[in-house]
This record gives structure tokens, C-alpha cells and sequence, in this order.
């Protein structure tokens, strides 16, 4: 492992560009910028940064808690309050954070919402969500988009239309009450030009996993890879700079031969490419990643930075069927796919990035992942002859993280996916 | 003719038949009829019926069956019912079931319905995407194609053509089924030591796996039977029972809070089968859009329904208020996101309008329920023994 990290260009960047967003939404009240709450996945932030809102991603504060160690006591905070243990730690971090003064991770307080737009896809949970911050916040108005399930492993015409007619009957007017501004489609489409390059940067920067060594990892660097799409920047022209900067970045470490850079270095030796199903735990981020890349352990393709997007199908928004792209975009997201796209999705990854393992990281809390999980591993097992592996952990709540009882069974199947290698090669 | 206790007995063997015995029987008699099996909390069973179908409830194995396949399918935090409902089709249970639907009320039982799909059980999976928009030309739109999806599924399989007049003779069929069983709920209002909870339980529960022409026979029957004075009143306190509206409790558990001191006089068990609220309209031109326009317009409050322009919370005191319950006992499944999540708010409300309530888990499969009953005994006991009548003044 070498130990030198170098800061690369893209970091920088997206270092700036998360500082900017916390920064403006920190002085919204006085800029008199309005501001959305909404989700990661179906985000649409290209109609929301068309008003000139802000946006707001409650699941972001969230595992930002995680990641800052905070998580733990605002999930306590909800608990006191009445929500149940068995219940999304997501919600209870967001309850708790609130209840605590709403203080964002920079330190700076999230102003209150202005609109609740609850474009509710893939995660029945989240319309619980909002029920709750409804009443937390009470009089903002709530605009609700319901992104119907690909139950019949399509979007079908009817379903788009659905979607159409709330955009444009329930969302948009909203939209422009609370910003003050009419609806300009010619704005949208500019912000949607901007989403199909970065679409296309997203599925190059993460196709490159087919190199060895794979020169990223595609679920915990990729949770950052995915970061600008997924914080508010879908549709600037500051993603697109972005994810050109990360791309070619990405290119200069082919060239060079280089493994993913880890947070203690780049991996030398890549002994095992894996693909992962499920979100990341974020609360000992650090110390699950490293469980990784000390074992030489490679993520050449993740479910989770699909989360807020699936681009490897062929979807890309288009910029002349605004509202309709949008939808499609929405109905599009990794949780909103039946279980069998899930499992065609899952096993494309497999075969094309030549994994050696399929292992599904199952959060205790979130259903809409983690319902259903056990039977697409044994169907990618059967169909692919591959060797499964299976971890548990939470996102944000720390007392569901077991570094040993993690680390036992990853060493286990490293163990059996070095004993395969030696096999097949024989 | 049938005594209480016969009904009661054979409404019992039913609810709990887990072989479908009658439904496969019926289905038998003609080569068009279908059984499709629907997950909770509410399709509407009209749409089938009219196709010469018969919905089927799906509630799980209950405490009736044992988990050892089920459980390899899930996490040990996720909810009991989708297991034991895979313990059922891995046993075979559902032979001879033609269709699933599967209505959108939680994450679970939205990935249950790619399980099927990945087993490869029934001639269709349907996912009923019920809407949350609840205008008539947006949701009622979608929602009336969604329908139609299942009317197509079904012709594909028996050739059955639904005509508006067919339709229209099913709407009246459950909306009678409705009535009755609401009557019902309003004869034990007022004199709930006639019939004990689970015993009205195992009524209603029937009719989730029979043809509702005989439930609508039964209903009537215990309605005669219920109007004469039988049994005698106790000393209990009144009380709604709320947040076990898909995964089942144990009917042990409902014994259990009644033995502990309460008439329960309002709950949400099957809430499948009171979910419209009222009639739907029998006689309109186009039937199909009359059923989509009573899920918008009639729907009672719950915990899968989008609820921000009519708050849930003041519809259960509304209904608590109805019924005169002295307090509510929230009984939800461990791990069920959708009830759980709702706790907080209608607790929230029964603090502000100081009503009493208490809280607590089980599993369809719950065995001991003495740590319940004392719970339930202490709550009862502290309204009777201890507390001015607060809302209602309903003690005597």
C-alpha cells in the first residue's frame, strides 16, 4: 500500500462544490433562496434548480451523521421520542438531527423547508418519512410525485403518463407558488443537456472497473464518484466539469496502471474483484473499507451507486421530452427495478467486470434493499456458479456494526474465493 | 339452521384452513372460475369477482404453521408474514391458485412480489401499484389501468369477458358484504359481551377465503342471531386496536386482551374488508371507474395511504370518538416500517387530547402472551379503577 495520498483534482473540486451547497443553503433565509427537501433517489433537481431552489437531501444529512460519529446520539434523541427501534435509521438520524437544532455537516444550520417534495421512488419508507417531517414542519406543502414500481420489468407508456401529468399538475404549480417563478421548460432542457453529459461520464468512470487492475473501486470510492449527482449538482455545469475532471483522471491511472486509491494509499495488488449489493454502513466507514483493501479486495461494480440512477440499461434523460425524461429517470432508479432486473442487472456486472465474488452487504434497516436479498444471491449463485458471500450491518446506527463478527466472515470467503482461484487454475 | 356457536366454529375451521379447501372446491365446479391469492391490505375483490374469480386473502401461516424454509429467505429483521407466506407456496399450499396480486403497501411486499416472479408462481404476478395521487384523471386514471391489467390477466386464463353489468352485480355483492359486516361492528359496539372479538375475527376472516354470496349468508346470519340479548355484560373498558392491519396477531393475542379486561370495539385487523367506507356507486355507466373513484374518494386511514390533506391521526380519534372507546391499544408487528413509523404521530395525537393508550410488538406466530395480558389488565385497571371517564363519559 503506498502511503502517500495525494488530494486529486476532482477532490478538490467536489470538496468546493459541497462547501458552496452547505454554504448557500446556510444563508438561504437571507439570500431569499427558497428550499426543497427531497430524496436521493428520483431527484429531481434539474426542476428544482430551474426555480432557483435549493435542494435538501434528508438521506445525505443522514450518513453524513454517520460518517461524523453523530448518527448514534440523534437515533437515541428519536427513540426518546417515540420511534421504534425496528424502524429506518435514516429517519431516526434525520428526527434526531432536527430535534438537535438541525446543525448540517459543516457545522452550519439546514434552513427549515420551504417545499417538501416527496418524489417518492423505490422506498415506501419515504413517504412515511415525509408524513413525519409534514408534521414537524407544519404548513409547508408537500408536492408528491409516486414513481409507480417496474413490477413488469418495464416502464410502460401508462406509467410515464402518470408521472407527466403530476409533474405538471401537482409539482410544478407548486413549485412556482413557493419559488415566486414560472415553470421554463427552455431552462430545464438546458439544466437536462448538462445530466446527459454527466450520464455518459458516470458510465464511462465506472466501465473502467473492466481493467486490471481495476484503476477505481466502484462502491466505496464510488459513493463519492456518485456524490455530485446525488447533493443537489444533477444538471450544472459544474458536475459536468467535474466528472470530466474525474474521468480523465480515472484514464491517467489505466495508462499508468494503477489500483484504486484507498484512504491509506493506492491498493498495490488487486487479489479479489467483488460485486457488491446493498448501501455501505456509514458509521465506521473507514474501518469497513479497510476491512477491503487490506485484503486486497477490489469492488469493480456496487447496487448502491446506482441508488440515485441506473445508466448501464441504455436510459439516458433526454433533453427534448423534459418532463417525460425526468419521469423515466425516476422510475429508473436501482430500487424501483423488480428483483428480477435487479438479479439481470447484478449478474451483467459480474460477468462484464470479471468478479470473482458476489457479496450483499444487508442493512438491517432498509427494507427496500435488503427485503428479497438472500433470493437474488441464490439465483446469481446458481446461474453464475459464483461464491456468495453475506455480511449485516446498518447504515446509520452504530450499535448494528460488528467489526468482528464483519471481519470473521469476510476473511472466511476471501479465504474460499483464494481456494477457487487456486482450484481453477490447477 | 346454525346456531352462533355452529357459525362460529365453522367461520373458525375456514379462516384457518391453510389448504384453501373451499376455494378449491368452488373453483372445481366450473372450468372458468379462478383463485387469485392477494397479499394485505386491501385489492378491490370486486374486479375478480366480476371475471369469475375468487380473491383470496393471503395472511400468512400464523401461528398454524411451522417456519423452516421461509426463514431461509429472510433476515431475522424482517417481518414474520412474507416467510411463512414462502413456507406456504414452498409447501405447496397454493396448488391450483391461477394469479397473485400484490397491493403497494410496503417495501416487503413489493420485493415479495419479484420472489414470486423469480419462483415462478401463478400464471401472473401482479403488482397493484395503488395510487397516491387521488385525483380521479391522474390517480383514477393510472389506477383504472392497473385494473385493467388484472381484468387482462385473468381473460388470458378462463375467456371470461367483464361486461359493466357484471361488474355492476359484483359492486353490489361487496358492498352488501360491507354493510353487514359493519353492522356487525355496530350491534358489538353497543353490546360487545354477544360476540367476543375473535369470534368476530373468524367471521370476517372467512369471508377472505370463500365466495362472498355464502359470506354474505353468514353475515346475515349472525346478524339475526346477535340482534337477541345473549351472554353477559362485564365490567371492561372499551378499546380500539390498532396497527395489526397486515401481518396477523395471533388470535390468542386478541383472546388475550380481551380476557385482560377490554371489549375491543374498533380494530384494524382485516381492514381489507372495511376498506371502503360506505357504498360504491352500483349503478353508474362505467363501473370500473366507480370502484377507482371509492379507493380515491372513500378510503379509511391507513398507515400504506398517503394521508397529508386528511391526517390520520385526526380520523382515529374521529373513529375512537364514534365507538367510545375509553383508550387505544397500538398492537403493531415487529418490524413492520408503515405502523411503526405512524406510532409516533398517533401517539403524538392521544397525548394531545390526553386519550390512554398503551403499545406493543408481536409476530403472527406470538405464543406467550402473559407479559401482554398483565400490560393490557394494568391499562384496563388504571381507566376503570383510577381515571374520570376523559372523552366520553361512557362508565357507568
Amino acid at each position: 500500500m503506498t502511503k502517500d495520498v495525494v488530494k486529486e483534482k476532482s477532490m478538490i473540486i467536489q470538496k468546493e462544490m459541497i462547501t458552496r451547497i452547505f454554504k448557500d443553503l446556510s444563508t438561504a433565509k437571507e439570500t431569499g433562496k427558497k428550499v426543497v427537501y427531497t430524496f436521493v433517489p428520483g431527484n429531481i433537481s434539474e426542476l428544482i434548480l430551474s426555480f432557483d431552489m435549493l435542494p435538501v437531501y434528508p438521506e445525505i444529512n443522514a450518513l453524513q451523521s454517520g460518517m461524523r460519529k453523530k448518527s448514534g446520539g440523534f437515533i437515541l434523541d428519536a427513540e426518546k421520542h417515540g420511534h421504534s427501534e425496528d424502524v429506518c435509521t435514516y429517519v431516526k438520524c434525520d428526527v434526531g438531527m432536527m430535534i438537535n437544532g438541525n446543525i448540517g455537516p459543516t457545522g452550519e444550520k439546514i434552513p427549515d423547508p420551504d417545499l417538501l417534495l416527496l418524489s417518492y421512488t423505490g422506498c415506501f419508507t419515504f413517504m412515511k418519512w415525509f408524513e413525519t417531517l409534514e408534521r414537524l414542519y407544519p404548513g409547508v406543502p408537500v408536492a408528491l410525485l409516486h414513481t409507480p414500481y417496474q413490477e413488469g420489468h418495464k416502464i410502460t407508456p401508462e406509467m410515464t403518463s402518470y408521472m407527466v401529468k403530476q409533474l405538471k399538475e401537482e409539482v410544478i404549480p407548486k413549485m412556482e407558488k413557493v419559488s415566486g417563478n414560472k415553470y421554463s421548460e427552455e431552462k430545464l432542457k438546458m439544466q437536462l443537456v448538462n445530466s446527459s453529459k454527466v450520464e455518459d461520464y458516470i458510465i464511462k468512470i465506472f466501465d473502467t472497473t473492466k481493467h486490471r487492475p481495476s484503476p477505481i473501486d466502484a462502491y466505496f470510492a464510488g459513493v463519492y464518484y456518485i456524490g455530485p449527482i446525488n447533493i443537489g449538482f444533477r444538471g450544472t455545469p459544474g458536475a459536468v466539469t467535474y466528472y470530466e475532471e474525474l474521468y480523465k483522471e480515472i484514464l491517467l491511472r489505466i495508462e499508468k496502471g494503477l489500483g484504486p486509491i484507498t484512504p491509506e494509499g493506492v491498493i498495490e495488488e488487486e487479489r479479489f474483484r467483488l460485486v457488491v449489493e446493498g448501501p455501505p454502513n456509514w458509521t465506521h466507514f473507514r474501518e469497513f473499507w479497510k476491512l477491503f483493501y487490506d485484503m486486497g479486495a477490489v469492488i469493480v461494480a456496487s447496487s448502491y451507486t446506482k441508488v440515485g440512477g441506473v445508466y448501464d440499461m441504455g436510459f439516458r434523460v433526454n433533453p427534448d421530452k423534459p418532463l417525460e425524461s425526468l419521469a423515466k429517470y425516476c422510475m429508473n432508479c436501482y430500487t424501483n427495478l423488480s428483483l428480477q432486473q435487479r438479479v439481470e442487472l447484478l449478474s451483467k456486472c459480474i460477468t462484464e467486470y470479471h468478479a470473482d465474488g458476489f457479496l450483499v452487504n444487508s442493512i438491517k434497516s432498509c427494507n427496500s434493499f435488503s427485503a428479497g436479498q438472500l433470493m437474488i444471491m441464490q439465483q446469481l449463485e446458481k446461474q453464475l456458479e459464483i461464491p456468495v458471500g453475506f455480511i449485516e450491518s446498518d447504515l446509520v446506527d452504530p450499535r448494528y456494526f460488528s467489526y468482528s463478527n464483519i471481519k470473521n466472515r469476510l476473511e472466511s470467503f476471501f479465504q474460499m474465493l483464494e481456494q477457487r482461484k487456486y482450484i481453477l487454475k490447477k | 339452521m346454525d346456531s352462533l356457536a355452529e357459525i362460529i366454529r365453522k367461520c373458525e375451521e375456514l379462516a384457518f384452513d391453510l389448504k384453501f379447501t373451499r376455494a378449491k372446491e368452488w373453483k372445481s365446479l366450473d372450468k372458468t372460475r379462478v383463485l387469485v391469492g392477494h397479499m394485505p391490505i386491501y385489492i378491490p375483490r370486486e374486479v375478480v369477482h366480476a371475471a369469475n374469480g375468487l380473491a383470496i386473502g393471503i395472511l400468512g401461516g400464523g401461528d398454524k404453521k411451522l417456519i423452516i424454509k421461509g426463514d431461509a429467505y429472510y433476515q431475522s429483521y424482517i417481518c414474520h408474514m412474507p416467510r411463512s407466506i414462502l413456507e406456504l407456496v414452498m409447501d405447496g399450499h397454493f396448488e391450483g391458485f391461477d394469479g397473485f396480486i400484490f397491493p403497494s403497501i410496503c417495501d416487503v411486499i413489493r420485493n415479495l412480489s419479484g420472489m414470486f416472479q423469480l419462483l415462478g408462481k401463478g400464471r401472473f404476478i401482479k403488482y397493484l401499484d395503488l395510487p397516491q395521487n387521488f385525483k380521479r384523471h391522474i390517480g383514477g386514471e393510472f389506477y383504472k389501468q392497473e385494473l385493467q391489467q388484472i381484468l387482462e390477466e385473468i381473460y388470458k386464463i378462463n375467456g371470461v369477458k367483464v361486461t359493466p353489468e357484471r361488474l355492476r352485480h359484483s359492486i353490489l355483492l361487496f358492498n352488501k358484504n360491507r354493510r353487514l359486516t359493519e353492522q356487525i361492528y355496530n350491534i358489538r359496539q353497543e353490546f360487545p359481551w354477544r360476540m367476543t372479538a375473535a369470534d368476530l375475527y373468524h367471521i370476517v376472516r372467512a369471508g377472505y377465503v370463500i365466495p362472498v354470496e355464502e359470506h354474505n349468508e353468514i353475515l346475515e346470519n349472525v346478524i339475526r342471531l346477535i340482534q337477541e340479548e345473549r351472554g353477559d355484560p362485564l365490567d371492561k373498558i372499551r378499546v380500539m386496536v390498532i396497527g395489526a392491519f397486515c401481518e396477523q396477531p395471533p388470535v390468542g393475542l386478541i383472546r388475550t386482551i380481551e380476557m385482560a379486561g377490554c371489549y375491543i370495539v374498533e380494530d384494524d385487523f382485516l381492514m381489507g374488508a372495511r376498506w371502503i367506507q360506505g357504498d360504491i356507486d352500483p349503478a353508474g355507466t362505467d363501473p370500473l371507474s366507480d370502484i377507482c373513484n371509492a379507493y380515491l374518494e372513500k378510503s379509511t386511514f391507513s398507515s400504506s395511504v398517503y394521508d397529508v390533506d386528511n391526517p390520520k391521526e385526526d380520523r382515529m380519534i374521529k373513529l375512537m370518538t364514534d365507538r367510545k372507546a375509553d383508550g387505544i391499544i397500538f398492537a403493531a408487528p415487529s418490524f413492520c416500517d408503515p405502523a411503526l413509523l405512524d406510532h409516533p404521530i398517533l401517539q403524538k395525537a392521544c397525548n394531545d387530547k390526553n386519550i390512554r393508550f398503551i403499545s406493543f410488538l408481536y409476530s403472527e406466530n406470538t405464543g406467550q402472551f402473559k407479559v401482554i395480558k398483565e400490560q393490557v389488565g394494568t391499562f384496563s385497571d388504571s381507566i376503570k379503577l383510577w381515571e374520570e371517564p376523559v372523552l366520553f363519559g361512557n362508565k357507568e
